[in-house]
């Protein structure tokens, strides 16, 4: 790890403080992600901010029937809440797809939408990167990417964001809370993470001097329709190579509303509207969701090594959406695969 | 005998590992003790051209950069750093020696701080640059330029002929990938400096008198200056057979410095270590219509580094399994810029039958025959190599064992005609083989009159079960409670031991404790006897046997002296034996152990998603001496296997000659959630020619034949063969 | 020009195993560290230092987690269970009694983060039966492979707790 200072943040008021004297700093809570990358030198703050001691741990009912969960939250705490596992059981259901039960017990909500890509590249620092060292060069392009993504890349990156966790919220419609130095506001969590774009050094639209505080939840939690599904080279504690989050709702067989998001083939967990419209008013039926994953997967560009993902793709999100049409959502622990 | 050989005996040693007590390598405390961290090159091949210190060195808390240019003297012959299993052929890799830099990851420099933090902190401000040259490390691309290996195997008949007028054939390619130990434990030595020029090296390695002669050499040393101590070994599975650069970089610290030195490698560091070399495996079976064989040919295309020649024997194992008048077998290498290869879990064995167990499956499916009836229609009951007998080989028993356990008569033999709602289900067969090795041992006992015996020998036990094996043959031989058993391992000064490998040390350490305890029952009998009016009065030695603490007359306890009342009369407190035990050569009978493999795959029809959902796995290896360190020791092969089939590859990207995944969170193993019932068959094999125990060792052949086995299966399930190894889940769609 | 100055030590205090440690460290300390080189409680294993393996699993106020992902001047006053804290008295936990029973190990490196982890495990209550306990025992790996051992040694501590 490289020089740095630590300062302890007692309130959210503390950290934009902090952060604002001091530009190379990062806040740090679980640390699961950041102190990885610190090991590998690719992450190299000037200062840590402890926000761990911060209240932001409540989880709260709002009064549209939502839910407020803080940022500092963890992972485990909020997938084994009565309210996340009775209401919003997809969200449960993704975080203990992902990691470990350690892990899971460490990391922060906030800090799982902050965490950064796998790839390879990214981590050795011997390697150009595009998105460790702007202007560097991308060696996944023409180098081994067939962990990396399908949609949404650009000619600087193609690398994946590894969350279930923010799959499972961006289907979910959650929104994200952030304070800054000019106050507060709320974004849309399939706007806070970005395409790679020219910035591929710019994982998401979190500005300097913000902290994100909280995850709304909406009302509809589509508890009785809704998987899970993580396809991954073993069948726990991997990155997915493919992950589909998908929610219903039904008036008998007929569809009122879907939604979809994938992970493991873009920067962001990757929803689109015109997939989730398309299933409205029809029926539960393989066809009808084999179209889905295609409009979902629409501009989807294969590279040397992770042509796979685009066939396993499609599969992955008809399957996943008749598990939830069915009801029997992917159980995270026995691994046949309903 | 009171009877522990044979019995599921409890881990002596595990106490201490349950309970955090058990110290490994990096876990000695010392005075002092400064901590280095090494500095590897990020270029496959080239010349060092700068390596500049300065920053490093102003690190508060750093005490010195080792280098090329800045160290104490290291031998300059090759002869000094081939220690005991290297490579007949070559120049070994010479840690911190010159400016040529061999492979990726190569360590070049070495950090030493009061702290290991401080230490990997300043090896970011050593400044190295390079003069590169061409290189080439991708086996596929460079698989022209492979040289042939002499190798013993003697072409039988004319393979070639036979192929070509076999009424079936099959011929294919099987690609194995490299692959990595990853033992649980980091590479680590800490070298404590005792003040007057002697160190003690704590060094993780699976022989610490293979390591002592080394540092002997390499380090112009004294044998009495150095002793090398492994008590506890987190795992190594052959990585830890040659020694390793950290025990040489700790060593020249410590020598450099006069001040003891702890180096740990980092999980990537350990990917510049040794590793299994990938291997285009080319297998080539004839057939008559009925199953028999008329020729096998077996070609393996093996990386090796520029600098030494490691082989081993991938394709001379058709030679003990399968009937065939002609055979042709080859070994070839290819020279890369890499680190040497090493041994890994069965060397050879585990790629080249997975590949020639694709093959006979294939060519089962080709003959439209059951797998196991291919096999029994070729079984040899001679060694084809040498043409003789085995000592003992229940494979026959194993095929039945196994295949009964398994349920295998249910088995459809159509391809993907066996279903559990989505999943389509196979069930695939493989044979696994291995040598039964046994190797020179020497075993002190030392007995004291309290009924207390240590044990002890240079053996390490890395996880295998050395400590309870001698101590339930000794506690057998001496006829003492296991309990009164002290066994020590795995220290330079103690009795002569090879390195632990190859599953000879099962047979070999037990035998040299058969040896020393019969010294001391010779000893016991001396004494007891020369007691007035001795009840053994009469006996000869040989009619005397230990147990219950004493020494008594075979079959008649009443006739019986006490071992404290005989070592009183002696007016002896201790009796102390040491006894090298040499096996009789015996080119008579080929040695080996086999195992019959069973395994089930369910396989997602539209995911590819795999599970290896039953094993079993029949082994017939002779005597097993402690049945439940035994099961576990197969069991954890069988998982071996199911990782070598489904999951592990080292990746390399071959434009930078550096691997992607050095790391275990990208380099997969199996996780507890990949494993499910194993289930671990011992077939009774009595062999009273191989040794006196009839015990064959059991450390590489559970997972041969395990690979194909599942790589079987998963064709019985899908219709796909996949025959480029690890078979992920990609290789299924479409 | 690089920097080659170090952060300074800052005081804390840990309970670990039960008896209050005071130390001083350096911020980029992690927790794995502090407990290996500096208290000399070498039980939890240092098996990748990414949280990739579990060896390293401890219990922080009662929780599991991976001691070489955090960072030890965070954890200023919490309470740390390590292997060495387990046994009482010379009387083994069930869960390290279980272990031996079941040979449930082999190499013995990553058993104490097993054991660690199976203790969090059995406090979180969340594992009901075999596929569950593999599920949330994924995160501590044993290239010994003596997973299945691992489970029956679990069950048993379970079934008798």
């Amino acid at each position: 790890m490289n020089n740095f200072q630590y300062s302890r943040a007692n309130d959210v008021a503390d950290v934009i403080r902090l952060l604002a004297a001091d530009p190379g700093a990062k806040l740090i809570a679980g640390g699961t992600n950041l102190i990885d990358l610190m090991k590998e030198n690719v992450e190299r703050p000037s200062r840590l901010i402890d926000i761990s001691r911060l209240p932001l741990r409540n989880v709260e009912e709002t009064p549209d029937q939502g839910l407020r969960i803080g940022a500092l939250v963890p992972n485990s705490d909020l997938a084994y809440h009565p309210l996340i596992e009775q209401r919003y059981p997809l969200l449960a259901s993704a975080i203990l797809a992902g990691a470990s039960a350690q892990l899971r017990n460490m990391a922060s909500v906030g800090g799982n939408l902050m965490q950064r890509t796998r790839c390879a590249y990214f981590y050795d620092t011997t390697t150009p990167c595009n998105k460790r060292e702007p202007g560097s060069g991308c060696s996944a392009i023409d180098g081994l990417n067939r962990n990396h993504a399908i949609l949404g890349a650009s000619n600087s990156c193609i690398a994946t964001n590894p969350s279930d966790m923010s799959v499972a919220l961006a289907a979910l419609g959650a929104l994200v809370h952030i304070a800054g130095p000019t106050g507060e506001r709320t974004i849309a969590l399939t706007d806070f993470h970005r395409i790679p774009g020219d910035k591929p050094h710019v994982d998401t639209n979190l500005s300097t001097g913000e902290i994100i505080t909280a995850i709304g939840l909406p009302p509809r939690g589509f508890a009785r329709n809704y998987s899970y599904l993580k396809i991954r080279d073993r069948l726990s504690y991997a990155f997915a190579l493919v992950s589909v989050a998908a929610a219903l709702e039904l008036e008998g067989n007929a569809i009122s509303e879907a939604r979809l998001a994938l992970g493991g083939v873009a920067h962001k967990p990757w929803r689109r509207l015109e997939a989730e419209a398309a299933l409205r008013g029809q029926a539960a039926t393989p066809d009808h969701f084999g179209r889905a994953a295609d409009l979902l997967l629409e501009g989807a560009v294969a590279g040397s090594h992770n042509g796979f993902k685009l066939e396993l793709a499609r599969r992955a999100v008809v399957r996943t959406l008749m598990q939830a049409a069915s009801g029997t959502p992917q159980s995270q622990a026995h691994k046949k695969i309903a | 005998m009171n009877g522990y050989v044979g019995t599921p005996t409890s881990r002596v040693d595990g106490r201490a590992k349950v309970t955090g007590a058990a110290k490994y390598a990096g876990e000695f405390a010392a005075d002092g003790l400064l901590h280095g961290f090494i500095v590897d090159a990020t270029v496959p091949r080239g010349r060092i051209t700068r390596l500049d210190t300065s920053d490093a060195l102003k690190v508060k808390g750093v005490v010195d950069v080792l280098t090329h240019t800045h160290r104490v003297a290291l031998a300059d012959k090759d002869e000094a750093w081939k220690d005991e299993v290297a490579p007949e052929k070559g120049s070994p890799f010479r840690p911190l020696y010159d400016d040529r830099v061999k492979f990726n990851g190569q360590p070049i420099a070495l950090v030493i701080a009061e702290d290991w933090e401080t230490a990997k902190f300043a090896a970011t401000r050593v400044r190295v640059e390079y003069e590169q040259e061409a290189f080439a490390t991708d086996l596929e691309t460079e698989r022209g330029t492979s040289a042939k290996v002499d190798q013993p195997h003697k072409p039988r008949g004319d393979a070639a002929a036979a192929l070509a007028g076999a009424a079936v054939r099959h011929e294919a390619d099987y690609v194995l990938p490299t692959e990595h130990h990853n033992p649980m434990e980091l590479y680590a030595t800490t070298a404590v400096w005792d003040g007057s020029g002697s160190l003690t090296v704590y060094d993780k390695t699976q022989g610490v008198q293979n390591v002592h002669k080394y540092l002997c050499g390499v380090f112009d040393m004294k044998p009495e200056d150095i002793r090398v101590v492994s008590p506890y070994v987190g795992g190594a599975f052959g990585s830890g057979l040659r020694p390793q650069h950290q025990v040489v970089l700790a060593t020249l610290a410590a020598l450099a410095l006069k001040r003891s030195v702890r180096v740990v490698l980092t999980r990537q560091q350990m990917y510049g270590l040794g590793y299994r070399p990938m291997t285009i495996e080319r297998v080539a079976l004839g057939a008559k219509s009925d199953g028999t064989l008329d020729a096998v040919t077996h070609e393996a295309i093996a990386v090796t580094s520029r600098y030494e020649d490691f082989s081993r024997n991938d394709t001379g194992w058709a030679e003990q399994l399968y009937k065939s008048p002609n055979s042709r077998l080859s070994h070839k290498l290819v020279h890369l810029d890499v680190a040497t290869p090493c041994d890994m879990r069965a060397p050879g064995a585990a790629t080249g039958v997975c590949a020639l167990e694709c093959a006979m499956d294939e060519l089962a499916v080709a003959l439209k025959l059951d797998p196991i009836e291919l096999r029994l229609k070729c079984y040899s009951d001679r060694d084809q190599s040498e043409d003789l007998p085995f000592s003992s080989k229940q494979l026959r028993e194993c095929y039945a064992r196994g295949a009964e356990a398994f349920g295998w008569a249910r088995r459809n033999p159509a391809p993907r005609a066996m279903r559990d709602g989505k999943d389509l289900v196979g069930w695939g067969m493989a044979t696994g083989v291995w040598e039964a090795l046994q190797m020179p041992v020497a075993v002190r006992i030392v007995l004291t009159a309290n009924g207390h015996a240590e044990v002890s020998c240079a053996a390490s036990d890395i996880g295998t079960g050395t400590y309870t094996i001698m101590a339930q043959v000794a506690a057998d031989a001496l006829g003492l409670p296991i309990g009164n058993i002290d066994v020590k391992l795995a220290d330079s000064t103690l009795p002569q031991a090879p390195v632990e490998g190859g599953s000879w040390m099962a047979a070999s350490s037990a035998h040299a404790v058969l040896g020393a305890a019969e010294d001391i029952r010779q000893e016991l009998a001396r004494l007891a006897k020369a007691i007035p009016d001795s009840p053994l009065g009469g006996l000869n030695a040989s009619e005397m046997v230990l147990v219950d603490g004493t020494i008594s007359k075979a079959g008649d306890k009443s006739r019986a002296v006490a071992i404290a009342d005989a070592m009183r009369h002696g007016k002896l407190e201790r009796i102390e034996k040491q006894k090298l035990n040499q096996f009789a050569e015996d080119k008579s009978h080929a040695r080996n152990t086999h195992s019959a493999v069973f395994a089930e795959v369910k396989v997602d029809e539209e995911l590819g998603v795999i599970r290896v959902t039953r094993v079993v796995s029949a082994v017939a290896a002779g005597r097993i001496l402690n049945t439940k360190t035994g099961r576990s020791q197969i069991m954890g092969s069988v998982v071996w296997g199911i990782g070598m089939a489904l999951h592990e590859e080292t990746v390399m990207d071959h434009r930078f000659g550096r691997i992607m995944n050095a790391n275990i969170g990208e380099y997969h193993i199996p996780v507890n959630a990949d494993i499910h019932d194993i289930d671990v068959i011992f077939v009774d094999e009595p062999d009273d020619r191989i040794n006196k125990l009839g015990v064959k060792g059991l450390g590489e052949i559970g997972i041969v034949g395990v690979p194909a086995a599942i790589a079987n299966a998963v064709y019985h399930a899908t219709g796909k063969r996949v025959r480029h190894f690890p078979i992920t889940l990609d290789k299924l769609l479409g | 020009m690089a920097d080659t100055t170090i952060p300074e030590r800052i005081p804390i205090n840990l309970v670990v195993n039960g008896e209050r440690r005071a130390l001083e460290v350096v911020p980029w300390t992690t927790l794995l560290d502090a407990l290996r080189d500096r208290l000399e409680l070498t039980g939890t294993k240092k098996g990748c230092d990414h949280g990739q393996c579990g060896a390293c699993t401890v219990l922080v106020d009662g929780r599991r987690v991976n001691s070489c992902l955090t960072l030890a001047v965070m954890k200023d006053g919490a309470e740390i269970t390590t292997i060495e804290g387990l046994a009482r008295d010379g009387t083994l936990h069930p869960l390290q009694q279980a272990f031996i029973d079941h040979d449930a190990f082999q190499c013995g490196y990553c058993t104490p983060g097993q054991i660690c982890s199976a203790a969090g495990l059995l406090a979180e209550g969340r594992a009901r039966d075999a596929d569950e306990i593999r599920e949330l025992m994924s995160g501590n790996l044993c290239r010994c492979g003596a997973y299945p051992n691992i489970v029956a040694a679990i069950e048993q501590a379970m079934s008798r707790s």
